[in-house]
């Protein structure tokens, strides 16, 4: 373990940010205190570490609160260069997966939560589906450029982009059910499609990844404060 | 001061945009020569096209002919590009022993880049679009953020951390100084009298060679909002 003691991560099983630091703790053989989060419930611990954003994941470290999943990724591979870095070495590279990361947040994030939370009728959700869609057929060409023909955005391990992206797929699995189709499409795209395989299979995602798409949507009724009975 | 180093960096740009003023001042931190290419929205180039294809959108920094995106992955690509500059983020230490403190001293510059980014434009934006209550609310919105950058700086001249005096969270912020005086008079507060702790950081920041030369006065940038509004028929 680097100098600065002892890790704990806040998070909720179900949030795709907080799955993306699971995954990277993974990759890193980093072992973790984990705590479950209950959003209706906030800890003091958590108000106390993230008090700008009260939310989760907060990664602390030595006490040390880290805010922001992909500021954490980037924190993770800086104070452990021992361990397999999740950003690449070249600087110009360096700067395409922070660009690819920043359109998956800027883009996925919001139209998966248009899908799941927001939308409020059919045709919102199926503007939400449409705009996830969109930025997935932009991520299909992403992803050739990237691995240039490799597994991975990383290329043959799993890499930034891999994780950044990769953490959303616990919810495309239950959106998928939800809509009736998937969301990446291997006939729209492919290579995307076969990612999304390799990826949920790695040893990184096993047990973070939620696969369960009911246990997803009963939380997502939870949230939205509907009982099961009256759902859509 | 290290004299300017000739290194085939293009920025495209537009003259107004903080986004792109935050690479120019840090390019002049460092040091390095650039050419600026002053972009027309309303008729952008083959060249910012065919460079940003997935966003469209200035800055654009072209290093030998490749082009990086997004203004704070720009000032991150930079620093590492060029390592003998100063630096915007503290540096990494070359020991085990001091990694995680070095880690964390970037994480935090990091967090607050992205929390400007998230949170400043925008609410700038609402301010001079909208009237009543959605107005008064992003006033409210505004006084908050604006404070809560001023407990972060604290009692420090600067958020620095890099090698020079000007650190990321500077570089990403002080461009959105000269946009304070339009805050100001479409909110209808004062930025002296709500944090006047970081009205001084903004006073500091413009006596520094690469912010005087790279900012335009808040009056043109008052100025330039009125011309949007116009366009966009917002009375």
């Amino acid at each position: 373990m680097a100098g600065g003691g002892e890790l704990k991560l806040l998070g909720v099983w179900s949030s795709p940010y907080a799955i993306r630091v699971r995954v990277v703790l993974n990759l890193k053989s980093l072992p973790y205190e984990y705590v479950e989060e209950d959003l209706a419930d906030k800890s003091a611990l958590l108000l106390a570490s993230n008090p700008v954003n009260k939310t989760v994941p907060v990664l602390l470290h030595g006490g040390r609160p880290v805010n922001e999943s992909q500021v954490i990724v980037q924190y993770l591979d800086e104070a452990w260069p021992d361990r397999p870095p999740v950003l690449p070495s070249d600087p110009y590279e360096r700067a395409v997966a922070r660009f690819w990361a920043a359109y998956v947040d800027d883009k996925v994030g919001p139209a998966w939560l248009g899908i799941v939370f927001r939308s409020k009728t059919e045709e919102e959700r199926a503007a939400a589906v449409a705009q996830a869609v969109a930025a997935l057929e932009t991520l299909e060409e992403a992803f050739k450029e990237c691995s240039r023909g490799k597994p991975f955005f990383g290329g043959d391990g799993i890499g930034f982009v891999d994780v950044v992206l990769g953490c959303y797929l616990g919810w495309f699995t239950a959106i998928n059910k939800l809509i009736g189709r998937r969301l990446i499409d291997p006939a729209r795209t492919p290579a995307l499609a076969a990612w999304e395989e390799r990826f949920r299979a790695s040893e990184a995602a096993k047990g973070v990844v939620p696969d369960d798409a009911d246990k997803m949507l009963e939380f997502r009724l939870i949230l939205l404060g509907v009982s099961a009975s009256k759902a859509k | 001061m290290a004299a300017e180093k000739k290194a085939d960096l293009v920025l495209l740009d537009f003259w107004v945009s903080p986004f792109g003023q935050r690479c120019r001042i840090a390019m002049a931190e460092k040091g390095l020569d650039f050419e600026y290419r002053e972009e027309d929205l309303a008729n952008k180039s083959d060249l910012l096209l065919r460079s940003n294809p997935v966003h469209k959108k200035i800055p654009v920094l072209l290093h030998a002919g490749r082009p990086v995106c997004e203004s704070l992955v720009i000032l991150s690509y930079l620093d590492e590009a060029f390592p003998d500059t100063p630096q915007l983020l503290p540096p990494l230490s070359a020991a085990g022993a001091g990694a995680a403190d070095a880690a964390y001293a970037r994480a935090r510059a990091r967090f607050w880049a992205d929390y400007i980014d998230k949170k400043l434009y925008d609410c700038g934006s609402r301010l001079w679009k909208l009237k009543g209550e959605p107005q008064a609310q992003a006033r409210a919105e505004m006084v908050e953020i604006l404070r809560t950058l001023e407990a972060e700086l604290g009692d420090r001249d600067f958020f620095g951390g890099g090698g020079g005096r000007l650190g990321f969270v500077d570089v990403a912020l002080v461009p959105f100084t000269s946009w304070f005086y339009s805050y100001e008079r479409y909110g209808g507060f004062s930025v002296e009298e709500a944090c006047p702790k970081l009205a001084a950081w903004a006073r500091r920041c413009g006596e520094i060679d690469s912010v005087a030369k790279h900012l335009h006065s808040p009056e043109k940038v008052y100025d330039f909002i009125g011309v949007l509004k116009k366009k966009y028929g917002i009375e």
